[in-house]
């Protein structure tokens, strides 16, 4: 039922814990639709790319793979779903809990308005159908940290429905394609998250913190319209990147705030599509889309051996990278899906059906929010593409790297360098040094404007760019200094003074007979190579073109 | 807890996994069996313990059953009994919580600031081994 996700040791404690996240773990009562009807089965293989296994034994073996994904997404929010205790990550244990979280008798759930909007908000900006009428259900289950033996959720129906997630994949390498995809969003609905358990196999028990218990959870069902791994982790990580904008999760991965379970099945072409199973607990991009494939192989190897594909929930353990059974013996379980007798239904409206003279805090105006709706990163991709004429694939790279994109326009702001340049800089050099420290765009020891100033010194070609590459360098190691301040300590300026720069090609050509003789034989890369020693011999700060022109010059004289 | 079992019991799929007798009994007499007992204690992690304990469970659902002799032919089910209420919006502030010392006093066990459970439905195998609940 639930595998490891972390394991791991507390110094100073003296149990071994196992942290179960099984927020996920009791996903959702209705299947996906990995089996669903032969005839939306149908529509939807013929768009599946095919994947080919990895041995095909008489070239007739094409496989295609359909992957559904389940993901829960914590709300960003002040207090619980259903109670006024705090929500906030790594808080001493217990801390967060109220009396209704605790399931104390007597307590009951009071909804929070600003759960309702973020719910609203983000269904908006999934191109959601949203539900003016919506209705809370009871999911039972028995686990320790459930104590109320059920979770508050939409079974019946869901806040938002029918919606769409466009995402994009990069294919091939120089020059890569982007390639647009559309995924179909089932359904959007609030629901409750359960507290932690650590368990403790050595003492055979169980620690139980209810913190998180109570905490809003967007649950996102994305149809099974994906093949593969890399296109539901790209789908999950432009979904992460939309809930960002909208303020509606913080959907850090890291922390638990984004959980996604992936539905995972392969079929032949024009066949009806095939068993599927579950894998859980995928709380990384990385691994998402690793155990998503290794499970596509898994199952074509399985059924290319002969063997059948039960319909089980495996669990990615990413130290063998491999998808294995979860503990699920007893088979699908009997959820006891009730109406929650103490929440009457949830009614929203738009500025048409606003009953007049209602207290403005307690409906729920769905065009209102509509309108407050901030721009999603689809837009700010293309408007990143139509101002600054940068390729698709460098637009990605700046929004999907945290903070590069405010990095990037802060800049951009203070220099009058070319906004290609900047974005070659920003992508190329600048995130190079950040990738090679393993450091995050916060952590730069450069800040925006200081580059700004760099690049501004390269446009107006007071400096080489190979001088401005060991600028960087300098800036880098934070010693407080400016661009303008290293350039002329380390005397990197360029030389203008043309005598002094003919008389450097006058002596490099003295010194180097044989490359001359090389260019006077013809050989037309060789005056590439004194090009080169001139510079080097003016620690790169003479311009290539001009040392070019004064070669030429000498060579022919 | 016992109205919990019950519960389980009523709401117990017709033809699950194992054979659950008293849902094949129209007369709803209440007799559970040896079996269902055991799928409810891992369900609802509960030691039924006595022969006196199952029969009060059998009981309490020959009671419950009851409910059905009510003819409800023709009548439309309510979403809820509260379904024309409105439904109250609370703001998104922190005033509750901070009480863990208090909630802690209710459990059984404690270590640290952490409630205390069983194994629970983590390690079947365990469970497996502990002696089998007999009917007689």
């Amino acid at each position: 039922m639930a595998a490891p996700v972390l394991r791991w040791r507390c110094p100073g404690r003296r149990w071994a814990l196992t942290c179960f996240d099984r927020g996920s773990v009791h996903g959702r009562g209705a299947p996906t639709g990995s089996r669903s009807s032969g005839k939306r089965g149908q529509s939807s293989v013929a768009q599946q790319p095919l994947i080919t296994a990895q041995k095909p034994r008489k070239g007739e073996h094409k496989w295609a793979a359909v992957v559904g994904l389940e993901i829960h997404a914590q709300i960003s929010s002040n207090s619980k779903l259903f109670s006024g205790s705090q929500v906030h990550f790594a808080a001493p244990p217990n801390s967060l809990v109220s009396f209704f979280d605790a399931s104390l008798p007597g307590t009951l759930p009071v909804l929070n308005r600003r759960c309702v909007e973020a719910a609203v908000m983000t269904g908006l900006a999934l191109n959601c159908h949203i539900n003016k009428k919506s209705l809370f259900d009871r999911k039972h289950y028995f686990y320790a940290d459930l104590p109320a033996g059920y979770q508050i959720t939409q079974q019946r129906l869901p806040i938002a429905v029918n919606g769409s997630l466009a995402y994009s994949v990069c294919v091939g390498k120089k020059p890569s394609r982007v390639i647009n995809k559309t995924v179909r969003i089932k359904q959007i609905q609030l629901e409750q998250d359960s507290g932690k358990s650590l368990h403790d196999d050595l003492r055979s028990q169980t620690l139980i913190d209810l913190n998180r218990a109570g905490v809003g959870l967007l649950e996102v069902v994305l149809e099974p319209d994906m093949s593969c791994g890399e296109e539901a982790a790209t789908a999950v990580r432009e979904l992460q990147l939309i809930l960002q904008a909208l303020g509606t999760s913080q959907a850090n991965m890291a922390e638990g705030q984004l959980r996604v379970d992936a539905n995972v099945s392969v079929h032949q072409p024009g066949e009806p599509l095939g068993v599927r199973t579950e894998v859980k607990n995928l709380n990384s991009a990385r691994f998402l889309a690793k155990a998503i494939d290794y499970e596509i192989q898994r199952q074509i190897k399985e059924l290319e051996n002969g063997g059948e594909i039960l319909n089980e929930t495996r669990s990615f353990d990413y130290k063998l990278g491999c998808t294995v059974p979860m503990r699920d013996k007893e088979g699908k379980q009997d959820y006891r899906f009730i109406p929650e007798p103490n929440l009457p239904p949830l009614l929203l409206y738009d500025s048409a059906s606003l009953p007049a003279g209602a207290d403005p805090q307690q409906v729920v105006n769905i065009d209102q929010i509509r309108e407050q709706l901030p721009e999603l990163p689809s837009v700010t991709r293309e408007k990143l593409i139509q101002q600054y004429g940068m390729l698709p694939e460098h637009s990605f790279t700046l929004l999907n790297e945290v903070g590069l994109l405010e990095f990037f326009q802060n800049v951009i702001k203070e220099t009058r360098a070319e906004p290609k340049k900047v974005t070659s800089w920003v992508l190329n050099t600048f995130l190079g040094f950040l990738k090679q420290q393993n450091l995050a765009v916060s952590e730069s020891p450069v800040t925006p404007s200081a580059l700004a100033e760099l690049l501004s010194l390269l446009d107006r070609k007071a400096i080489s760019s190979a001088a401005a590459k060991q600028v960087l360098e300098e800036l880098w190691r934070g010693e407080g200094k400016t661009a303008a301040q290293i350039v002329s300590e380390k005397r990197l300026e360029l030389m203008r003074d043309p005598d002094a720069l003919e008389q450097l090609c006058q002596a490099t050509l003295e010194e180097h007979p044989q490359v001359v003789m090389d260019v006077k034989k013809g050989n037309p890369r060789a005056i590439n190579k004194l090009i080169g020693l001139v510079r080097k011999a003016s620690l790169n700060r003479a311009d290539p073109t001009v040392i070019k022109e004064i070669l030429e010059k000498q060579l022919s004289s | 807890m016992w109205a919990r079992a019950v519960l389980l019991l009523l709401r117990t799929p017709v033809g699950g996994r194992r054979g659950f007798t008293s849902k094949a009994d129209p007369q709803g007499s209440g007799r559970v069996t040896a079996d269902v007992i055991e799928h409810l204690e891992r369900l609802a992690l509960v030691d039924f313990g006595s022969q006196e304990a199952v029969a009060r469970l059998e009981k309490a659902v020959a009671f419950a059953d009851r409910l059905r002799a009510v003819d409800t032919d023709g009548v439309e089910p309510m979403e809820s009994v509260l379904e024309d209420r409105c439904l109250y919006l609370r703001s998104d502030n922190v005033v509750e919580g901070n009480c863990a010392e208090e909630l802690l006093q209710i459990s059984h066990r404690v270590v640290e600031e952490y409630f205390v459970a069983p194994p629970g439905n983590i390690s079947l195998p365990k469970l497996d081994e502990q002696e089998p609940f007999s009917p007689n």
